[in-house]
């Protein structure tokens, strides 16, 4: 889960990373108030999880109470790259002398940590690192070893930074390294971190990814799921503890195993070109296990889409056989209609793997109307598109 | 011969008398698998099915002479198990479990490398299979047979499927490496490994979106490997920055694209078909060509 830049703050902060006075707001009032509680001048920032936010006109700086109102009316409600604007982040000005760049993120590649660090921040540092790799430094971490206070001053002299300053720099780095560890995240980024004129180190923008999988270790983390920006479809399917993901098109994808339902999404995305593009409505993935009330949960939150005209279910019959599967898929038909929610969308069934021969013998003796047996996943695509398309 | 599990390959499972634990043990056993004990902290001294239960790895170790883990443990408590399978020195541990932080697995994976002794595959993968010689993990042990072609996917029903489309030709070994941002064998181990096995003519990888282990795999084949190798890359119409089931299934920015990979592993002289049947058709036509 990426954070807001409030929320990655708030972590800074917990862990004494060095941060601003701050304050949200989600309304022009209330950013009112924000501004009054750092005595005027401030800095208004857009909340949003996406970058290049200051060229769109998310971040303005308000030099009184009124100002601050003024510039959180014209941001609150802003579309920045699809993104609507629901909060904003009212922060102090300072007086930046320099800015810096410091991370620590997971290296898949190396299995390991990485840490990147320049004194070159404030700008986007995938530009830096495209155009002067040379100003941008990457030190591996070892992940029993993780941030010591010689692999800190390490990182700060091998990124070049001013030797007077290096203590300070490896002081935030550590910190900022606490902030990976005790928070399970994957991303921990500061940019810039300003040097002010005053001499002092600050976080003034962060950026933080949690791994999803360490939930379990940090029930607080809960409190950072934003409701509101996330689609009602995917919410109701989390509470079914379903794996779904909302797409924009309009055949409704049912499959077991993520892999399988990426590669289905392909596949009924290719045979949808023959039908003047139609596309895939969303990701389902009911698992291994595949059982009749797994089925009937995913029946029911594909088919409770609007935008879904036809469904295809496609499983492999591995640890499930498809004799189950194929009862499944009847008994989650039956369990819709007895919840007076009949099915009546097309469900196109592709089912191969164990037992297939009994398991679409079931589906065809079913004299469900709206179950189309096809033999192949390619076919099955080609069917279910063309069923979407009305064609 | 295969890579990494064959038939003498004798089978440990962490987490045996679980629901999950018990249910693949039986699995394992009825494929043909030699398992030869489990290990649950605390269940000490008791049997499933006549299969002896250790408290620890090394206890199990010493007794049986286990040479494989297969670990079914919950995240919570699975950094530990793994640990404990390195310690006890296993060759070969086979991370089942969905769901591990990935600090633990980044710990766990620099914890094997330090102490050199085993390699591991997974965490969230469906395990490893030498079709009618041993199967570590969850892979349906019926669904294909002994044969040419060496597999290696990140997932696992993909994985079935082309075992079941191929199944007439067969597989030396099938490696499910897994979804998880760390894994600890990768595409280029498998494919090493495939290369250097004489029993395996030709190799399939499947691939998908997130991360760059499939170029790297890429530059790998255009480097060292002389055996023809097909692909298939799932998720081209993945959108950017959604995770999709697998938490290393994830588009950010320009890298980690299907195309991207499908580019990279072309240039590398691979044949990357456009659906698994597809694949599995190319596969077939190089197999024939032989």
């Amino acid at each position: 889960m990426d954070l807001y830049e409030y929320q990655a703050r708030e972590l800074f902060a917990a862990h004494g990373v060095p941060v601003i006075a701050a304050y949200t707001a989600d309304t022009p009032d209330e950013a009112a108030t924000a501004a009054e509680r750092i005595n005027g001048m401030c800095v208004v920032k857009a909340q949003v999880k996406t970058g290049g936010r200051g060229k769109a006109g998310g971040v303005k700086l308000a030099k009184t109470v009124d100002e601050a109102r003024a510039r959180a009316t014209d941001i609150l409600g802003m579309d920045i790259k699809g993104h609507t604007v629901r909060r904003v982040l009212v922060t102090g000005a300072v007086d930046i002398a320099r800015e810096f760049y410091v991370s620590f993120l997971l290296d898949r590649a190396n299995r390991a940590y990485l840490a990147m660090a320049s004194v070159e921040g404030g700008m986007d540092i995938e530009e830096v690192a495209r155009t002067k790799p040379e100003a941008l430094a990457r030190i591996r971490v070892d992940a029993i070893e993780g941030v010591t206070p010689a692999k800190a001053a390490e990182i700060a002299a091998t990124a070049n930074f001013p030797e007077e300053l290096r203590p300070a720099i490896a002081e935030v780095l550590q910190k900022l390294w606490r902030v990976l560890v005790a928070e399970d995240a994957t991303l921990v980024e500061v940019n810039p971190l300003v040097l002010t004129e005053q001499g002092d180190v600050l976080a003034i923008d962060g950026k933080v990814t949690l791994d999803d999988n360490a939930r379990f270790r940090h029930p607080h983390h809960e409190a950072f799921v934003d409701r509101a920006a996330t689609d009602p479809i995917e919410l109701r399917a989390k509470e079914l503890d379903l794996n779904y993901v909302k797409l924009d098109g309009s055949v409704g994808i049912i499959g077991n195993g993520a892999g399988l339902v990426m590669s289905t999404l392909d596949v009924v995305a290719y045979a949808g070109e023959e039908f003047g593009g139609v596309k895939p409505a969303n990701f389902l993935d009911i698992g291994g296990g595949a059982s009749a009330q797994v089925m009937a949960n995913g029946l029911d939150i594909v088919l409770n889409d609007p935008d879904v005209k036809a469904v295809f279910v496609n499983v492999f019959g591995g640890i499930t056989a498809c004799d189950a599967v194929a009862n499944g898929i009847i008994q989650a038909i039956a369990l819709l209609e007895s919840r007076g929610e009949p099915v009546t969308k097309p469900l196109v069934c592709r089912i191969d793997g164990n037992n297939a021969v009994e398991g679409r013998r079931i589906l065809d003796e079913s004299g469900l109307a709206i179950v189309e047996r096809v033999e192949t996943m390619d076919e099955a695509a080609r069917r279910v598109a063309q069923l979407a398309a009305g064609a | 011969m295969t890579i990494f599990l064959d038939a003498n390959s004798r089978i440990l499972v962490q987490g045996m008398t679980g629901s999950e634990g018990s249910k693949h043990t039986r699995r394992m056993v009825a494929g043909g698998s030699t398992i030869v004990a489990g290990v649950t902290p605390g269940k000490g001294g008791q049997q499933l099915d006549g299969i002896p239960v250790f408290d620890t790895c090394q206890e199990a170790v010493a007794a049986t002479g286990a040479n494989v883990s297969v670990v079914f443990v919950p995240p919570k408590a699975a950094k530990a198990a793994v640990m404990q399978a390195i310690d006890a020195e296993i060759p070969l541990i086979v991370v089942i479990t969905e769901g591990i932080p990935v600090a633990d697995t980044a710990e766990f994976f620099q914890y094997a490398q330090n102490a050199g002794k085993s390699r591991i595959i997974g965490p969230n993968c469906p395990g490893i299979i030498s079709p009618e010689q041993s199967n570590a993990g969850i892979t349906p042990s019926d669904i294909t047979k002994r044969g040419r072609i060496g597999l290696v996917s990140k997932s696992g029903t993909l994985t079935y499927q082309m075992m079941y489309e191929l199944r007439d030709i067969g597989f030396t070994t099938c490696v499910g490496i897994g979804g998880d941002p760390i894994v600890g064998t990768t595409h280029i181990d498998c494919i090493a490994a495939f290369e250097a096995d004489p029993d395996t003519d030709a190799i399939v990888m499947i691939g998908e979106i997130g991360g760059d282990a499939e170029e790297r795999a890429a530059a790998y084949i255009k480097e060292h490997v002389t055996k023809p190798v097909v692909g298939y890359v799932a998720g081209f119409t993945a959108p950017e920055g959604k995770t999709m089931g697998h938490a290393g299934a994830i588009v950010s920015g320009s890298a980690g694209t299907a195309e991207a990979k499908k580019v990279a592993l072309e240039a590398a002289g691979v044949k990357v078909g456009k659906t698994p049947s597809e694949t599995a058709r190319l596969m077939r036509e190089i197999i024939q060509g032989l």
